[in-house]
């Protein structure tokens, strides 16, 4: 669904070029929950933007079912840090911007609408304004944004970054289920081991800057997963450690590790 | 609204008490009382020359808003216009605008429309300001968004940009209305042939002080009312922009 071969970006600002990302190489099939993983500054975002078509790479290429992305596509869904929510639409009219901007109808749309919201738990706020929602009800009203033109593709800039620990936690549940559900090609971008292990098929470690990928660590565990207690408590652990290494693992080493 | 209420009426009371104590005469500090027997003297008069002010700051008030919004929408559609013009504005805004009072009534006579000019010209440009701040301050995220969904640039600045823009517009129109009043004022004193300007300079060359307090205090009742009256309507269309400045 999602392939990116050479794929360099390069910034140019006043102080010199900045060079976010080098040589990325990294295809996502249909359906697959791909978490990119990295340190601040290290092009994750960019790489997102990249893959929305909101900016172009300075070397190689991007496909997004087997086209090259040139600007921002319908089936691509794009979900930010925050919610970014207009403040003077109800949660419904926010959930239905897309359609709008698409030039389509808002009333057929509408039942699907109030399905998506009632599904995280938003019943009986649709006509609420989003001041008078929690940081969490918001980013939930963002991703049923993101869900209502049923995108092929959903590109996630660490969603759940801005909000507090339990609530994360919630709503990285709230994602599995929906993932599971409808089955959208996913690129997640998080500093959350936990989440990517929770969420993802795999995760690409990506280094610092300039971006490559270090290493795509495959999670091999079965749905749903949980935080809490379960069977694969084993499994997770694993894979978390594995994650905490190659983050830590810096490519000219130091010799103290902070850990 | 206790609190306000008697915070006035301990000012009145000084006031009335310090012209009892001190028997000071009417033509120098009219006592409320004074005032309030002036108005009634003449009640017609008094409301008919506050309904020419009015409708003077009315006329000047919405042509300034109508030229304002304008102004400030071609501005921030294109950095050209904005990059040619706006220094042309900040300069033409720093002329007082008392001074063009009686150039106003060379220009365009003693009626009413020197007077609503200069209501135009002393209220159209903070709504400028204020508008073109708002105009230009969508949140980098709001912006990406509207670019994620292809929104074509009316969507963006319809949907987006000009909503956003909506509470800076009401500082704009809050700054606005208080200064058409002034404006209003000010043209019918250079020119007094009718308003509350005009009977604030009758009064004065006839020594009637009272009558110039209750043209004062008629002045600040409007100033008021239109102010609030702004409020409620932002209050009423923008339930959101409260908790978006907090």
């Amino acid at each position: 669904m999602i392939e990116l071969a050479g794929v360099s970006r390069t910034f140019r600002t006043r102080s010199g070029d900045i060079e976010a990302l080098r040589g990325i190489d990294l295809t996502v099939a249909e359906g697959e929950f791909l978490a990119v993983i990295g340190r601040s500054g290290c092009g994750k975002s960019t790489l997102l933007r990249l893959l929305a078509g909101l900016l172009p790479p300075t070397d190689g290429t991007v496909l997004v079912g087997g086209t090259a992305v040139t600007r921002p596509r319908r089936d691509v869904a794009l979900m930010f840090q925050r919610p970014a929510l207009l403040p003077w639409r109800s949660v419904l009219a926010n959930v239905l911007l897309p359609v709008e901007m698409h030039g389509g109808r808002r009333a057929p749309h509408r039942e699907r609408a109030c399905q998506l919201l009632d599904a995280v738990g938003l019943a009986g706020f649709h006509k609420r304004l989003p001041h008078e929602l929690s940081g969490g009800m918001q980013q939930r009203v963002a991703l049923c944004r993101a869900l209502i033109q049923q995108p092929k593709v959903l590109l996630m800039d660490e969603p759940f970054s801005a909000l507090d620990a339990l609530t994360r936690e919630e709503l990285a549940g709230q994602l599995q289920q929906v993932h599971m559900d409808v089955k959208p090609t996913t690129v997640f971008v998080t500093h959350s081991i936990q989440e990517a292990v929770l969420l993802a098929d795999r995760v690409a470690v990506l280094s610092e800057r300039p971006g490559r990928v270090r290493h795509v660590l495959t999670v091999d565990i079965p749905r749903p997963r949980s935080f809490g207690r379960n069977a694969h408590l084993a499994d997770v652990a694993t894979c978390v450690a594995e994650l905490t290494d190659l983050l830590h693992d810096t490519d000219a080493p130091t010799p103290m590790h902070i850990t | 609204m206790a609190l306000p209420a008697a915070g006035a009426t301990a000012a009145v009371g000084l006031w009335w008490g310090t012209t009892v104590i001190f028997g000071i005469r009417s033509f120098f500090l009219p006592a409320p009382p004074d005032i309030i027997a002036s108005f009634r003297a003449q009640p017609a008069y008094l409301l008919r020359e506050t309904w020419a002010t009015l409708t003077e700051t009315l006329l000047g008030f919405g042509i300034g808003v109508a030229a304002g919004l304008a102004i400030a929408m071609m501005l921030t559609a294109w950095r050209a216009v904005e990059r040619a013009t706006f220094p042309l504005l900040v300069a033409l805004n720093s002329i007082p605008k008392v001074a063009v009072a009686p150039l106003l009534v060379v220009w365009l006579g003693y009626g009413p429309k020197p007077k609503i000019v200069l209501v135009v010209l002393i209220c159209f440009f903070p709504i400028v300001v204020s508008t073109v701040a708002g105009l230009t301050s969508t949140p980098a995220d709001l912006g990406e968004l509207a670019r994620s969904l292809s929104a074509s640039w009316w969507q963006g600045y319809f949907k987006v940009r000009l909503p956003w823009a909506l509470p800076q517009v009401f500082v704009g129109l809050k700054l606005g209305v208080s200064l058409a009043v002034i404006g209003a004022v000010v043209a019918e004193i250079s020119s007094p042939n009718q308003g509350l300007g005009a009977v604030i300079v009758l009064s004065g060359s006839s020594l009637d002080t009272p009558l110039a307090f209750a043209a004062i205090v008629l002045l600040a009742l409007l100033s008021i009312v239109l102010f609030y009256l702004i409020v409620a309507l932002e209050r009423l269309l923008l339930p959101w922009a409260r908790a978006i400045s907090a």
